[in-house]
């Protein structure tokens, strides 16, 4: 009696994981029976519990632990190294433990950090291991409170409506009459649609029913499988569904909710991995003044005859030999000019993205009305590369586009009707009147009863309706901002109204009058049924159940099936269906609807105005209301009936025999209904206008297809029948049973099926379906291009479409020459050559034509094969602009690596679907635009914007500006060091290279750590070189980022060298003066820091091209703040850092007007150059 | 997480139009305050660096510095300096016996006499210094070879000095006191002075030994052990002396309490370890005369006595031939407001310094006029 299935096991992610770990069939037995016994004897003793821990430490692990993690930083290392050579006594450090000070201060701070954030781990899992939830109980007969911490696998577990799933549930029980349940997925792709799940097969009637031994009788010997349709997702919520049940098969860490979820993102800018490499360079520059000073020190101790009184013996009274004394120079060194390595700048350089960031986020300019969103930076730590972009990969629909469909035109039967009304309609549309607005709002509106907390989980629809009413409110305010309109397409008035076409209604109501069939109507009953659009009733919506926890009749209902279930040993057997949500949901997005509460409309109340569909893609929202347009209104959808009302009133019931879903791969969906009158088996299907021409039983709309090209500038849905013989569907319907359950190859084998049913259709007509370009996306575009970047467009559609678009756009102006790459390979290796050859010709003389490119995905493929592929880059650098079309999320991401490792330029990629997502991780700096289609592109970018034009605003100002501070801090953080640390080693020369400090050791730490630390942050967060208009009004000074002419190796090495000037500067001129004289070591070091303060503070100021407020007072306050800090040191400090003795050092040289000329004087020295 | 927040929802649910901008509270928005700070807006001060306010600066600069230049030139040519050389290891110099022959063991300092002329009076007060060249007492190991607390009048320190002093620490199982190489390699050469007078008759000039220390160093940073107890034999007597001297550190000036033990004066002085290798420590002030009619050193014939005791004759036979020591005078009368500060000898280095930034400054300025002419043009 074991229901245990196994299913193909997925390729990716979790599926592999799970099998990694050794089971890929997993067994579980219910708990039920064995509740009494003790934890050892459990059957599912193996599985994980539900409590989860993602904290990394727990409380006594957490110093060795978190030391631990931090040593893998190559910086900490150095540090510790550091810190250890102080210890070493033959390097005879000043103070071993002052050394120990800045590397305890960036562990502390490292640690507090990660201890923070690990407490908040630890308070959300306790958070969340102590949520309650109902677990049944079969001493009790009921279900219990428990805590999610005690649900384990084998549970029978209960989830109310709006309640959060604790564990990965199979699915056994569900309120709702036709056994599915929904689930939000917010929580863990940010999907706000809702998916359907199903009862496992079998279950549903029987726990209806609720005979126990009719189950038992269940031929139960085959195993079946248990898709991802039967599970609930650990943290998905329960929606639209009183209440489901369900026995638990993967609990706490094996939940796919853990499983899925990874680390944060971490990319490396290419300001930091330069920056890296210029380390090395100080890391070599400190080994030759390392060297310099071992050398010296031993050539000093040669001329030595016998040893003065100064040099000291060691204990025992010998003298070290001077090749040995000037070996162990060689890291007393090291420890003297350690600061060389500029390990702060580390620290400051996250402080600084944290600031830019702040400013981004902040920016007014990128936040979005509608949407009430602000620009997100998901992505911490490559805020600079956003000035540095060469190549912009953007996707077309959603991204340039609205993504709002609009009902264009449509042809049946060979005619085609304009709609033209309907055109001259949303031309007038952006002066929407107060009236509409009204109407907007009552349809959207809230059920009253809908608890304020809840709202905010509350995502797709009501969001929506949020949406609808902030646009109402703001096109109050302006008017203009119509134009601009990026509510969700399904409520805005641009698809719901639609203008019918006189002559198309008259034909229509022709045919319903004489016959009630005909291709007009099957038309028409095709863009009506076919599609995966709920129906909802406005009162409907959403409506939350009540979580009653005494619905006692539910519960003992419930109960009475788990008992029964408690004799049988049922043993889930999950797939490993999928690789997370990702490749799950790229179909669940482009084909699966919303599928809300499915309470009967009530058709009492009159009209079509109390309907109100929720599809998920918005063309399927135009066309629906376009068939509503014309009369052909659907009314109900369960999983079971699709209800149609026509124009006359009279209600169509089709029973729905099966949903082909739709696929990126076949790019249609098919419907199997039965007529409710002539009972005939019919497919309506839909698809792209290739997927559904190639498919053709006959061949009579030669025409059509004409006339579909043409519309090129617009989407072409094309609708096609096909009228099944009772005995071939069932034929069909058994082979797709036996799919649907197959273990191996499901999924090929459920495409197999679909193919062979969707052929030899009768084309019934097409429909135009137009995407309007959005808000200043040609301006953006030519603004992006003026600043030197490349705009590569990648867009699934056809070719035509897309020349269209890119033309709307000025991606392709009329007077360019456009290659247009689509066909076969032999002939595409000559095209490639023909194309670049001219090309080579054309650069050098008069004009260069500006080249466009267009080629198709097929074409692509093969010209991203191996020995094309170097022609194609060569000839893609000659473009202007790239246009490829009818390409594969694959293929995109294809080309962005291909461009990114072959020109080596940097790459952004922009997108806003899920079919962007590959492309959006394989660039360096990947943009999520946050519209119709979901959260995916914004969960996989590393920032999310709403509009194609914040791209400019984002790029050139944002960018720039992060790109320039950035870029002058990191230089200025190697001069800062730089300058510091060669005071000491101009030392040396005079101090027999003994590698003596002259500047008290904490005064040292100090200078870095909190007297010159906060102006570069500063600068690298608030400096504004230039202003926004400016660089919004000439582009072309972003491409300064492109060419990294911020930050090159020449100017770090002009850095340095200005660095090697100023010590010397600031080193010199107090050794001139006070050569000879009788000034105390440390007190001839104290005007020297002071000194390189100034120098190092004005060189500062120098670079500053505005000053605010915070500046005046970041700069001043650092002085105040070393005079302040030196002054009270020196006071108090007596005998207790010893040897240096800063006791009044400072106080007396501040009474000596000799200080002052000297620091003075050297300051302007020493910045005289600049 | 994206979800807009809604409020007072059933309220406005029957009177959608209340609803929007105007809807009371209706939105909670996240749209970024629109503050100065935040839209980086803040008021800006972007100084624009042209000809025509660069130019101005750079006069002004100029300006500052003449006036500046002008009274240091003044100030150093008023400081009178008299340098005199009994190092030795010249030949005829009178000290060259001692040089030579002077060792360890022997009991009997040597003692030598140079004498010399001062063309011109000193007036005010005057100091003496003595210089070392070459002496590295800013070497790493030297520097360290200290322990401030036991210095500081620390009793446990005086018994168990710091581990730094090392080889300097014990002898003979006793602490050194004061211990490390600083201490031990103290300079101990007596300088007397004395002007003979046309008639031949030596007048021994009068050195003022105190006063040449900073006051925080004498009467904060060192103290002797014991608080108050004014035998310091007895404060002593569980130490040795440093290897290289010959009395222990309570017989440095016997005859005033004041100035013995740690905080001897001449001792304080050589305690603060110079910054460069050639250096100077103020030795004795030689007050002026308070009829204030007749210069503190009138000119004349003068002669300066040495006990030769040098750190050590090693010295010597350093293979570079560098004057080991140096005897400076300074006379300064004119600037007394400033009159505390020896180190203004050195303004003469300093003036030059600033004569040439000046002539820099010119340059750059006419280079600046290039610029300028040029971007017209």
């Amino acid at each position: 009696m074991q229901c245990s299935d196994s299913i193909p096991s997925a390729q990716t992610g979790v599926g592999s994981h799970r099998e990694r770990s050794g089971e890929p069939v997993r067994t579980v037995v219910s708990n039920l029976p064995f509740e009494d016994l003790k934890k050892r004897e459990q059957p599912n003793r193996r599985y994980e519990g539900n409590a989860i821990r993602t904290n990394k430490y727990r409380l006594w692990s957490f110093i060795p632990m978190n030391l631990f993690e931090q040593f893998h930083r190559m910086a900490n290392i150095y540090f510790v190294g550091l810190a250890i050579l102080n210890f070493v006594p033959v390097v005879n450090a000043f103070q071993p433990e002052v050394a120990l000070i800045p590397i305890c201060i960036i562990l502390a701070l490292t640690a507090v950090k990660d201890g923070w954030e690990d407490f908040r781990r630890y308070q959300t899992d306790q958070q969340l291991n102590n949520t309650p939830c109902f677990i049944f109980s079969r001493k009790q007969m009921c279900f219990v409170e428990r805590r999610w911490k005690d649900v384990r696998v084998g549970d029978f577990v209960r989830v109310l409506s709006n309640e959060i799933i604790p564990a990965d549930i199979l699915l056994l029980h569900t309120s709702d009459p036709n056994g599915v349940c929904h689930m939000e997925t917010a929580n863990l792709d940010g999907e706000t649609s809702l998916k359907q799940r199903k009862v496992v097969p079998g279950f549903s009637s029987l726990v209806r029913v609720l005979p126990i031994t009719k189950y038992l009788e269940r031929p139960d010997k085959r195993r079946t499988g248990f898709g991802i349709d039967s599970l609930l997702l650990r943290g998905c919520m329960v929606r639209n569904t009183d209440d489901a049940a369900g026995i638990v098969v993967y609990a706490g860490h094996e939940t796919k909710s853990m499983l899925n979820n990874s680390g944060p993102r971490y990319k490396r800018s290419k300001i930091e991995r330069k920056m890296n490499t210029d380390v090395l360079f100080c890391v070599v520059l400190l080994f030759f003044m390392c060297l310099i000073g071992a050398l010296g020190h031993a050539i000093w101790l040669e001329t030595f005859s016998s040893m003065p009184s100064y040099i000291v013996p060691d204990s025992n009274g010998n003298y070290t030999p001077s090749v040995l004394a000037g070996f162990y120079m060689f890291f007393t060194m090291i420890i003297l000019l350690q600061v060389m390595i500029p390990v702060s700048l580390y620290v400051s350089i996250e402080l600084v993205k944290m600031g830019q960031i702040f400013f981004i986020t902040q920016d007014v300019e990128l936040y979005d009305e509608e949407l009430d969103r602000r620009v997100q930076c998901r992505a911490l730590n490559i805020t600079e590369d956003l000035g540095q972009i060469q190549y912009v990969f953007s996707d077309k629909t959603g991204t340039l586009t609205e993504n709002k469909m609009v009902f264009r035109r449509c042809s049946v039967m060979g005619t085609e009707y304009c709609h033209e009304e309907n055109a001259a309609r949303l031309a007038v549309i952006s002066g929407a009147n107060e009236e509409e607005e009204v109407t907007i709002y009552q349809q959207t509106k809230l059920p009253p009863l809908f608890p304020l907390e809840e709202l905010q989980d509350v995502h797709t629809g009501d969001k929506n309706h949020a949406n609808t009413q902030v646009t109402a409110a703001s096109r109050r305010r302006s008017k203009v901002a119509a134009e601009a309109q990026s509510d969700m397409a399904f409520s805005s008035p641009l698809e719901t109204v639609v203008v019918p076409d006189r002559k198309l209604i008259l034909e229509v109501d022709r045919q319903m009058a004489s016959i009630q069939t005909g291709p007009y109507l099957d038309f028409f009953l095709a863009l009506a049924i076919c599609n995966t659009v709920l129906v909802s009733s406005v009162t409907a919506q959403r409506q939350r159940v009540r979580v009653n926890v005494a619905d006692l009749a539910g519960a003992e209902r419930v109960g009475d099936v788990l008992r029964a279930l408690t004799h049988i040993f049922c043993a889930a057997n999950l797939s490993n269906e999928s690789d997370g949500f990702h490749s799950s949901d790229v179909s669940d997005a482009a084909g699966q609807k919303v599928i809300s509460s499915e309470r009967k409309v009530k058709s009492g109340l009159s009209g079509s105005e109390e309907v109100c569909y929720e599809a998920h893609s918005p063309d399927e929202a135009a066309l629906i209301h376009a068939a509503k347009a014309y009369g052909f209104t659907m009314m109900e959808r369960t999983p079971h009936y699709v209800t149609v009302k026509l124009p006359d009133e009279a209600l169509l019931k089709f029973e729905v025999l099966d949903i082909l879903t739709f696929d990126s791969t076949r790019r249609r969906m098919s419907i199997i209904v039965r007529h409710p009158h002539t009972k005939e088996i019919i497919m309506y299907t839909k698809g792209a206008d290739s997927a559904i021409m190639e498919r053709l039983g006959n061949v009579f709309s030669g025409d059509k297809i004409k006339c579909v090209e043409q519309w090129c500038g617009w989407k072409a849905v094309c609708f096609s029948l096909k009228v099944i013989s009772e005995q071939e569907f069932r034929a069909w319907s058994a082979v797709r049973q036996e799919a649907l359950s197959a273990i191996e190859e499901k999924e090929e084998r459920l495409m197999e099926t679909a193919n062979f049913i969707e052929s030899s259709f009768t084309l019934l007509g097409a429909t135009g379906i137009e995407d309007r370009l959005q808000e200043s996306v040609p301006e953006t575009i030519q603004a992006l291009r003026r600043a030197g970047m490349q705009v590569w467009v990648l867009t699934g559609d056809k070719p035509e479409t897309a020349i269209n678009i890119a033309y709307s756009c000025k991606l392709l102006e009329h007077e360019d020459l456009v290659f247009t790459f689509s066909t076969s390979r032999k002939v595409l290796q000559c095209q490639l050559t023909n194309a670049s050859v001219p090309e080579q010709t054309f650069t050098g003389p008069l004009m260069e034509p500006s080249i466009g490119l267009v080629i198709d995905g097929p074409t692509l493929s093969m010209a991203m094969s191996d020995e094309l592929v170097e022609l194609f880059v060569e000839l893609c650098k000659h473009c202007r602009a790239v246009l490829c079309c009818r390409v594969t999320p694959l293929q995109k991401s294809a080309v962005v690596k291909l461009i990114r490792q072959k020109l080596r330029v940097m790459t952004l990629a922009v997108g806003d679907g899920a079919n962007d997502v590959n492309m959006i991780q394989a660039a360096d700096v990947g943009i999520g635009v946050s519209g119709q289609e979901g959260m995916q592109a914004v969960m996989a970018s590393d920032f999310a914007i709403t509009r194609f034009k914040h791209l400019q605003r984002l790029l050139l100002v944002h960018g720039h500006w992060c790109y320039s501070r950035l870029a002058n801090m990191v230089i200025y953080f190697f001069y800062k060091n730089v300058a510091y640390v060669n005071l000491l080693f101009w030392y040396q020369f005079f101090c027999g290279f003994s590698a003596t400090a002259m500047i008290d050791y904490w005064l040292m730490i100090f200078f870095n750590l909190f007297f010159t630390s906060a102006p570069p942050i500063m600068f690298g967060i608030m400096e504004k070189e230039v202003s926004d208009s400016t660089l919004l009004s000439l582009p072309e000074l972003y491409k300064r980022g492109q060419h990294s002419e911020g930050y090159r190796r020449s100017t770090f090495w002009i850095a340095i060298l200005d660095a090697f000037y100023q010590s010397l500067v600031c080193f010199f001129i107090p050794y001139w003066t006070y050569n000879g004289s009788d000034i105390g070591i440390f007190a001839f070091g104290t005007p020297m820091n002071t000194v390189s303060l100034f120098t190092i503070i004005l060189h500062l100021a120098i670079e500053i091209k505005s000053w605010t407020a915070v500046h005046w007072v970041i700069m001043i306050g650092s002085v105040l703040v070393y005079f302040i800090v030196t002054l009270a040191y020196s006071a108090i400090c007596i005998s207790c850092n010893p040897p240096s003795d800063p006791y009044w050092i400072m106080h007396k040289q501040m009474a000596d007007p000799m200080f002052y000329l000297v620091c003075i004087l050297t300051t302007v020295v020493a910045l005289l150059p600049r | 997480m994206m979800a807009s927040s809604y409020n007072a929802k059933d309220e406005d649910g029957h009177h959608p139009g209340s609803v929007g901008s105007g809807g009371p509270g209706a939105v909670k928005s996240k749209k970024p305050d629109n503050t100065a700070f935040k839209q980086q807006r803040l008021p800006a001060w972007q100084p624009i660096l042209t000809a025509g306010t660069v130019l101005p600066a750079f006069f002004m600069i100029g300006l500052i510095f003449i006036p500046i230049g002008i009274g240091l030139l003044v100030t150093s040519n008023n400081i009178k300096e008299f340098e005199i050389d009994y190092t030795g290891v010249d030949m005829f110099s009178p000290c060259f016996n001692c040089s030579q022959s002077y060792s360890w063991n022997s009991t009997s300092a040597c003692t030598c006499s140079v004498p010399f002329t001062l063309d011109q009076p000193f007036e005010s007060n005057v100091f003496m210094y003595y210089g070392l060249s070459n002496f590295y007492q800013n070497h790493r190991r030297y520097v360290k070879s200290r322990d401030d607390s036991q210095l500081n009048g620390d009793k446990s320190s005086l018994l168990n000095p710091s581990k730094e002093c090392e080889p300097y620490r014990t002898s003979d199982k006793k602490s050194i006191a004061p211990c490390g190489a600083i201490a031990n390699s103290l300079f101990n050469d007596t300088l007397e002075l004395f002007y003979i007078h046309p008639n031949g008759s030596r007048i021994a000039i009068h050195l003022v030994k105190t006063g040449i220390a900073w006051w925080t160093d004498k009467h904060v940073k060192f103290r002797n052990p014991g608080e108050n107890n004014n035998n310091l034999s007895i404060v002593f007597q569980d130490t040795s002396k440093p290897v290289n001297w010959r009395k222990p550190v309570y017989e440095l000036d016997p005859s005033d309490p004041d100035n013995n033990g740690f905080i001897n004066e001449d001792f304080i002085v050589w305690m603060r370890t110079a910054a460069l290798p050639t250096f100077r420590k103020l030795y004795r002030i030689i007050q002026k005369k308070k009829d204030n009619m007749t210069p503190t050193l009138p000119p004349g014939n003068y002669s300066l006595e040495v006990i030769y005791s040098i750190l050590e004759k090693r010295i010597t036979k350093m293979k570079t031939q560098i004057k080991m020591l140096r005897f400076t005078v300074f006379l300064r009368s004119v600037y007394c407001q400033i009159h505390k500060l020896p180190e203004l000898s050195m303004l003469k280095k300093e003036n030059i310094l600033i004569l040439f930034f000046q002539l820099q400054n010119l340059t750059f300025i006419s280079k600046f006029y290039l610029l300028f002419f040029c971007n017209y043009l």
